[in-house]
């Protein structure tokens, strides 16, 4: 690129959130990480009765690490909603595509591979099918679904707004169909369990001890090594952010906020359309399978009916409380919402009619709830918890031209 | 640019285009050209097929005969971001900045098509990265301090008043690095000491960043005093051509698209 003056002064990037904020909620991240680990791997064995009783309630391990899933597959539904205001209703899909790709080449499903295929697994050894890496599986797992991305995207993404947002609603249930009635590829409604156990890393000591705990390495993981699961979701949700942060920024990211703000001017400045909206939905499909596997991994299985086009819906609405845009904000968003439908409100509910002697079947009304808080948030904060500056901006403040246009500034 | 001059390359020409949508004939075989370093202008009542035209420059309309030529390439049929890639910029009648970006960030959308950081080189923040984007935004603040609003490269688009935005519009053209720039109506909404200020802007544009100018206005005085040529479009078809005073005194174009109101065109 020729610069006539290369020595003009260049200021600091004005960015969407100033790196010091950044750098900031990321330490807040590695702290929140590593104190969650301790207090789950540490503390929690050691508590006395009434706090073991305590955190098996409201906050028990499993909860936390599935909220991890929903972080990871928020924040890449984020870019394509939050970053790219494409409107999908289907983000399942790739959750299902991701899921699915972990049960094939980390079980016994496929049976034709016998002897098994082991490539640096800690899966239990002379079974057949494939058995690979995680880590492995989650690279694959994630261009699988950034290819089905593309592949999906490719005809829908020429629709506007409205007509996206329905053809994505169709294929967000097709797919899990599809999962469903494949039997001879996907098992069925009988699903495929169990998966392989997982390693932190393939070699390597089996654990270091500290004092009478040990932290696992090369040591495989079963279901109930909840603990040190947090450790490897938490890498991969710090992965899932950082790249959505990096990507923002940069010429991709001007790209797509400037098809959001306004699609035909961007194609007039140069923004090629089709490319930019279908590079955002296989960034975000990508993080989708990291989601898919990770949760797959976390339930040690992979079931057809777990993929709901509610969980299309929670995922928005963990955006839009978080704070569309900003990756922080949907962060929290899909923490809170995670705890509150797998925790917060059946736990709330078991008190609430012991207490008071009723039989309410609260979470039958999680999306009652969930319904009246999103119509609370579009009246009193519809910039979201924790919104992005820009938005903030549109929310809160007068636009100039609008306001000019009264006094007769347009003829 | 300059050197277009030299070589006498034509910036935009544009061969019997005709449009017809339906049974409706919106331009009929309308041919046109924009010389290198010129301020043209392109006139006519409302309906006149002024907007059709500019539309199949651009790139939104697919003309169904004629054929478009921008800097020796041609461009008829070709999709928006192409053509606009290949030096056509332009600006919008009722303004469409990107609002909720700041105008140094506006300007630097335009210079999408000349950077090529890819996916990986973003995340990864390579070194080529970086450079592409301290030199894009050292030309984008460059571009900003040519149209006269530098000083606001940090402020959001739709915070700056109407004459920055129009300037601004101009700023995210030029990023394109353009042969033609096409101007929509761009004193829309400004008063005559605004628009006498815009006119010496355009000149200035021309002079300094070596494009053509393209202009479509329906202010006469600005049309009068900004352009070199003048070409009239009225209900589809061009009816004249030429420099403002064979326009100005042109019976044809007084009837068709002064004469009704008459005092229009003789008051200026």
């Amino acid at each position: 690129m020729a610069v006539s003056t290369p020595d003009t002064i260049v200021k600091g990037a004005k960015t969407d959130i100033p790196p010091s904020v950044n750098r900031r909620w990321a330490l807040g991240f590695l702290v929140a990480a590593i104190v969650t680990y301790v207090f789950y791997a540490f503390v929690v064995p050691n508590l006395g009765g009434a706090g073991k009783t305590f955190v098996a309630t409201w906050i028990p391990a499993v909860a936390t690490n599935e909220a991890l899933v929903w972080v990871i597959c928020a924040v890449g539904l984020n870019i394509v909603v939050g970053y790219a205001g494409l409107l999908d209703l289907g983000f399942v899909a790739f959750w299902a595509i991701g899921g699915y790709t972990a049960g094939w080449i980390m079980s016994t499903f496929i049976q034709a591979v016998n002897p098994g295929f082991y490539l640096l697994s800690a899966a239990y050894p002379d079974q057949p099918g494939i058995h690979l890496n995680w880590w492995l599986v989650l690279i694959i797992a994630a261009c699988l679904c950034a290819f089905a991305g593309v592949l999906i995207g490719a005809p829908t993404l020429r629709l506007k707004s409205d007509y996206l947002a329905l053809v994505t609603l169709a294929f967000g249930e097709i797919i899990p169909q599809v999962f469903l009635n494949a039997d001879r590829f996907t098992n069925g409604a009988r699903g495929i369990a169990p998966l392989d156990n997982v390693s932190a890393l393939p070699f390597g000591p089996s654990a270091i001890a500290i004092g009478d705990v040990k932290i696992p390495i090369s040591q495989p993981l079963g279901p109930f090594d909840t603990s040190a699961k947090f450790l490897l979701f938490s890498i991969v949700a710090a992965f899932a952010i950082f790249v959505s942060l990096r990507i923002r920024e940069g010429r991709l990211g001007r790209a797509w906020l400037a098809i959001r703000e306004d699609e035909l001017a961007a194609s007039m400045m140069g923004v090629p359309l089709m490319r930019t909206k279908l590079a955002a939905y296989a960034v975000g499909a990508f993080m989708g399978g990291l989601g898919g596997v990770v949760y797959a991994v976390h339930t040690n299985s992979v079931f057809p009916d777990r993929f709901t086009f509610s969980i299309s819906i929670l995922l928005l609405a963990m955006i839009v409380l978080g704070g569309m845009g900003n990756v922080w904000g949907v962060m929290i968003g899909a923490l809170g919402l995670a705890w509150f439908n797998s925790t917060g409100l059946p736990q709330f509910g078991f008190w609430f009619n012991g207490q008071f002697g009723t039989e309410i079947n609260f979470p039958s009304y999680s999306f009652l709830i969930l319904g009246a808080i999103l119509v609370l948030m579009m009246l009193f904060r519809r910039e979201g918890l924790f919104p992005e500056t820009r938005t903030r901006q549109i929310l809160r403040e007068a636009e100039r031209s609008d306001a000019e246009e009264l006094d007769g500034g347009e003829v | 640019m300059s050197a277009d001059v030299a070589t006498g390359t034509i910036p935009l020409t544009a061969s019997n285009i005709t449009v017809r949508f339906g049974g409706l004939l919106a331009v009929n075989d309308v041919s046109f050209t924009v010389p290198p370093a010129s301020i043209v202008s392109l006139i006519g009542p409302n309906g006149a097929g002024k907007t059709t035209f500019f539309n199949v420059l651009t790139g939104l309309y697919r003309p169904t005969t004629g054929s478009v030529v921008l800097n020796d390439r041609n461009i008829t049929g070709q999709t928006p971001h192409k053509i606009a890639s290949l030096g056509l910029g332009r600006t919008f009648q009722n303004i469409r900045l990107f609002g909720l970006m700041t105008a140094a960030e506006n300007v630097m959308v335009a210079m999408h098509s000349h950077t090529t950081s890819n996916i990986v080189q973003i995340v990864a923040r390579t070194r080529h990265q970086r450079r592409e984007e301290v030199e894009s935004r050292a030309f984008a603040q460059q571009m900003l301090d040519f149209v006269g609003i530098g000083q606001h490269a940090e402020e959001y688009a739709r915070n700056l008043s109407y004459g920055d935005q129009r300037r601004l519009e101009v700023a995210r053209a030029l990023a394109l690095r353009p042969k033609v720039l096409l101007l929509d109506e761009p004193t829309a909404g400004m008063n005559p000491q605004e628009s006498a200020v815009f006119v010496d802007f355009v000149r200035r544009v021309r002079d300094e960043q070596g494009v053509s100018i393209l202009l479509i206005e329906h202010d006469m005085s600005v049309v009068m005093r900004a352009s070199e040529r003048i070409t009239v479009l009225d209900q589809g078809e061009k009816i004249a051509e030429g420099g403002p005073e064979d326009i100005r005194n042109n019976p044809r174009v007084v009837e068709a698209y002064l004469g009704r109101t008459g005092t229009e065109g003789s008051a200026r």
